[in-house]
């Protein structure tokens, strides 16, 4: 995707032009200083220009200072971080049993040589696919809990089926709204949009409350509004009255209040968001108004899934109101056919980027704060078709984190005891996972959240 | 029933776009004489016929609302159903004043199509193979624009006819055999991708009278097709291809056979779960609530005995009083930005629609996966955001230059807070709004009246004012839903 620099050129000049005649403003009592947020003195500056504009235009709205002023949130400010991968990832090339016969013979075309890849330290039957070798970093540095064959009974084989339970954790198709949302419903707070924050330019349905706010951008630096020919004391308030005519509809019919909470919760997101528009770019690339700490690797834009990430370590330092996060990996893993390139390219990018945010909040020393949940909505028939794989059923899953046990959960069920579809066999449950992330990580009971909870184990994945 | 169906427990989502716990109609066979469709007998003016304009369309071009309001229900439906020859009027697309290049250059895809929707005469046509386009989803980042234009086409051409002919057509399509890995399908090495999704996203619904050993038969007979690889285009020469077809026999639905392609689309459409299926993914496009157990029994009788035709099931949707009684419908956002051009009588001038589209959260030919769209959460932050660039897009060259020594314009002072939202709202060809929008539009109109402290502001604020207006007008839920 492109962007229209235009945009964010005009809006940077209208605000500019609009403060100029006052002087920047100060930076208020409660800003935070730039020190360990992240945010260098310049930009800072640069953005509380901004920011103060759009608390003038934002009225009753939540301004910045607010936000930061809410205090750690919900479960002590920890935060967790979903990454989907999205198709089904192929886990048995993942963590692959390369040196087993069964395996070159059900995968003619795909199984990796023996002896490729670091081999996996609690089983030594597998060997990390190498485009995953910073998770046989994570996992030696005890940082990585892989669950080798998460799933559910009779697994369904349809991508939107087996995503959907997932996303609700339930086994139960009518089921809307999702299951991180049922636990903001329960723990959220009603002014705050980014307590539950997708990052792929639309809301990820797992995240879906029936009752609080939630946010989605396309990244932490993209939510500027400018409106053509528009300026001043007149732009001011037409965005505060963009939200007002929203919330003159907030009682109305379903699809009247879907559009106006949109013009609600996006009048709370701007005054949120307005520290990290990108500035000064002038001819050059756009740049991020905050320093990253560590070494991401190379990702296209500002939106891509690397500076994602690091813009989720730059919100959390600056000390914004985040609580759970969504955010969809690069690449399809729906590998029915060319899968080798896949997992090359896609995957060594996912996998790098989730070892350079977790250095991130090491060098930021918010690592005890931020636990990542992997996850996909199944995994792949063991045998290949030639070029690709098939749907299967029990998948990949990982938690990631300073906080994490770093321990296997369930084990690797091999290629010899397959189901009669020919998939690997669940040796975990994935609504045993998130009981345990809400207990152990959220602080919450499950039974309040997961219709299942009281029936499922409750994997250590949290020490 | 086998085993394994009833393991799955009829599992199943409902289709997108569509409303949930739809009933299970009984198999219209099995009655002599179907339930008999209700009909809208309320009043009917310019306001009725600018939501059907809205619903079966891409809104009103100038002087429409007032020649359907005069055609009535029926006329109306009528000639959305039965359009004149297709002519596509005012201004041809352009970028940067050159000629767009559909398949050659980067987004000039979504251009074309956008270009249709905002100059046919034939509304209906345009959103049928919308519809379609999310029904069989196929992507551009799985299929050549090339492909996909030619599929758009196909799309087009069968988007009142016959849904097996749709079907068929489609399954050979270049474009979905690339998307579903069609021709990776071989006798060898079978694959299936596009067996799973014809049953659960275009035929039947997920789970709903098929098992895991159905997808697995039907794609052995859907083997046989093939492509070549070109080093300048691409996939080219599609074909099919007896060799790499499965021959044997397959046990399809507990039936026996030695199919071929063909039948697998007619095995699917003749499937007992398909007609309920078909008339309600097609019902959510047009009506936010579920049809009644009555209706899907009507129409899935009517879609039979026509021989599996589209139009007339549209037909029945589109008379039927809980399309023009019931609750507003979220605008899909390239619906949203196609009507707001026809309402400003403006054209297609601008490749920014290309990724302004993708940031509303609809891009055409770029559908997130093969499920197409989720209609059921068009908006949030990230999408409102969108829609707020692309009415800013929309708004090119139709502001107000706010030199007053440039522009004329009644000063604050001079122009009534009701006669500024009345000039704002003629700039998107006067639609309805809500008494609540007025009133709000009608506040903030004051407000910037009474920040023109000083008399250099009161000409600038005006246009300022007027400029915002037709922002806010443009971005109300007013105008997001219909």
């Amino acid at each position: 995707m492109t962007r229209d620099p235009s945009c964010e050129d005009c809006s940077r000049a209208q605000l500019f032009r609009a403060a100029a005649g006052r002087g920047l403003p100060p930076i208020e009592p409660g800003m935070p200083a730039p020190a360990g947020t992240g945010l260098t003195r310049r930009s800072l500056l640069w953005r509380a220009a901004g920011a103060a504009l759009s608390v003038y235009g934002a009225g009753r709205l939540l301004p910045m200072s607010e936000a930061l002023a809410q205090g750690p949130g919900p479960a002590g400010g920890r935060v967790l971080v979903q990454v989907y991968l999205e198709g089904g990832i192929d886990s048995v090339n993942l963590l692959a049993p390369t040196e087993d016969p069964t395996y070159r013979k059900l995968r003619p075309t795909l199984a990796l040589p023996p002896g490729t890849g670091t081999p996996f330290g609690e089983d030594q039957r597998l060997r990390w696919h190498p485009s995953a070798e910073a998770l046989a970093q994570l996992h030696g540095e005890g940082k990585l809990c892989v669950m080798p064959a998460v799933g559910y009974a009779h697994p369904d084989q349809s991508h939107f089926v087996s995503r959907h339970f997932y996303e609700v954790g339930a086994l139960d198709a009518n089921q809307r709204v999702g299951w991180i949302g049922r636990y903001l419903d329960r723990v959220g707070n009603p002014d705050n949009p980014l307590q539950g924050l997708s990052l792929d330019g639309s809301l990820a349905p797992a995240l879906a409350t029936a009752r609080v706010p939630v946010a989605s951008i396309d990244s932490p630096s993209g939510y500027g509004f400018w409106a053509r020919d528009v300026w001043g004391d007149v732009e001011s308030l037409m965005l505060e009255a963009s939200a007002e005519i929203g919330a003159a509809h907030l009682g109305a019919d379903a699809a009247l209040r879907q559009a106006a909470t949109g013009a609600v919760q996006a009048g709370r997101l701007r005054g949120q968001l307005a520290p990290f528009a990108p500035t000064e770019s002038g001819d050059g690339p756009e740049k991020l108004p905050f320093t990253i700490p560590v070494a991401y690797p190379a990702g296209d834009g500002l939106d891509s899934f690397p500076a994602k990430l690091a813009g989720v370590a730059a919100m959390l330092a600056a000390g914004l109101p985040l609580h759970c996060i969504s955010i969809t990996a690069p690449g399809g893993y729906d590998t029915h056919s060319d899968q080798r390139e896949v997992f090359d390219g896609d995957l060594k990018l996912t996998c790098d980027s989730l070892l350079a945010f977790q250095r991130d909040l090491e060098a930021r020393g918010l690592a005890d704060r931020v636990l990542v949940h992997v996850w996909s909505e199944f995994g792949r028939r063991a045998e290949d078709n030639g070029s690709g794989t098939d749907h299967g059923a029990a998948g990949l899953g990982l938690v990631l984190g300073a906080r994490a046990t770093g321990r296997m959960i369930g084990e690797f069920p091999g290629l010899d005891q397959l189901d009669p579809d020919g998939n690997l066999r669940a040796t975990s449950d994935f609504r045993a996972v998130y009981a345990s992330l809400l207990e152990q990580w959220l602080g919450h009971d499950a039974a309040a959240v997961l219709p299942d909870a009281r029936s499922m184990p409750r994997p250590a994945l949290v020490r | 029933v086998h085993a394994d169906e009833q393991k799955s427990g009829w599992t199943r989502l409902q289709p997108l776009g569509t409303a949930r716990d739809m009933p299970r109609p009984k198999p219209p066979r099995h009655r002599r004489r179907p339930p008999k469709l209700p009909v809208y007998r309320g009043a009917w003016g310019p306001v009725q016929a600018e939501r059907l304009l809205w619903r079966a369309g891409f809104g009103p071009r100038r002087g429409d609302r007032e020649r359907f309001a005069k055609l009535g229900l029926e006329g109306s439906v009528r000639a959305l159903t039965h359009p004149p020859a297709e002519r596509l009027r005012g201004p041809k697309p352009t970028v940067d004043g050159a000629p767009i290049a559909p398949g050659d250059a980067w987004g000039h895809d979504v251009l074309w199509w956008l270009d249709r929707m905002v100059r046919s005469n034939q509304p209906l046509t345009e959103r049928l193979t919308l519809v379609f386009h999310d029904w069989f989803a196929t992507s551009i980042s799985g299929a050549s624009a090339r492909h996909l234009l030619a599929q758009n086409r196909t799309l087009r051409a069968n988007c009142m006819g016959s849904f097996q002919t749709l079907t068929e057509r489609i399954t050979r399509d270049p474009a979905m055999l690339m998307w579903l890995n069609g021709t990776d399908n071989s006798k060898d090495s079978p694959n299936e991708n596009y067996a799973r999704e014809l049953q659960e996203l275009f035929t039947l619904g997920a789970g709903n009278g098929y098992t895991e050993r159905d997808v697995r038969e039907l794609a052995r007979a859907l083997t046989g097709w093939r492509n070549d690889w070109s080093d300048n285009t691409g996939a080219v020469n599609f074909r099919y291809d007896g060799s790499r077809h499965d021959g044997g026999t397959k046990t399809v639905y507990g039936r026996r056979g030695r199919y071929t392609w063909q039948d697998a689309v007619r095995l699917a459409i003749e499937h007992r779960s398909h007609p309920a299926f078909f008339v309600g993914k097609l019902w959510g496009y047009f009506i936010p609530t579920a049809p009644s157990r009555a209706d899907v029994t009507a129409l899935s009788s009517l879609y039979v005995r026509s021989g599996h035709k589209i139009r007339p099931v549209v037909e029945a949707i589109l008379r039927h009083p809980a399309m023009h009684r019931g609750p507003r419908m979220v605008k899909p956002p390239i619906v949203y930005v196609a009507g707001l051009l026809r309402g400003a009588g403006k054209g297609v001038d601008t490749d920014a629609w290309a990724w302004a589209t993708e940031l509303a959260g609809q891009r055409p030919f770029a559908p997130p996966n093969v499920a197409g769209w989720d209609a059921g959460r068009w908006i949030d932050t990230a999408t409102w955001r969108g829609r707020w660039i692309c009415a800013n897009h929309a708004l090119e060259g139709r502001t107000l230059d706010p030199d007053p020594d440039k522009t004329k314009y009644p000063t604050t002072a001079a122009q009534s807070p009701a006669g500024a939202v009345d000039a704002a709202l003629k700039l998107w060809g006067s639609p309805t709004v809500t008494a609540a929008t007025r009133r709000e539009l009608e506040r903030f109109a004051k407000r910037c009246d009474q920040a023109a402290d000083a008399e250099w502001k009161q000409g600038s604020y005006s246009i300022l004012r007027h400029n915002a207006l037709a922002m806010l007008i443009a971005t109300s839920p007013d105008l997001h839903t219909c």
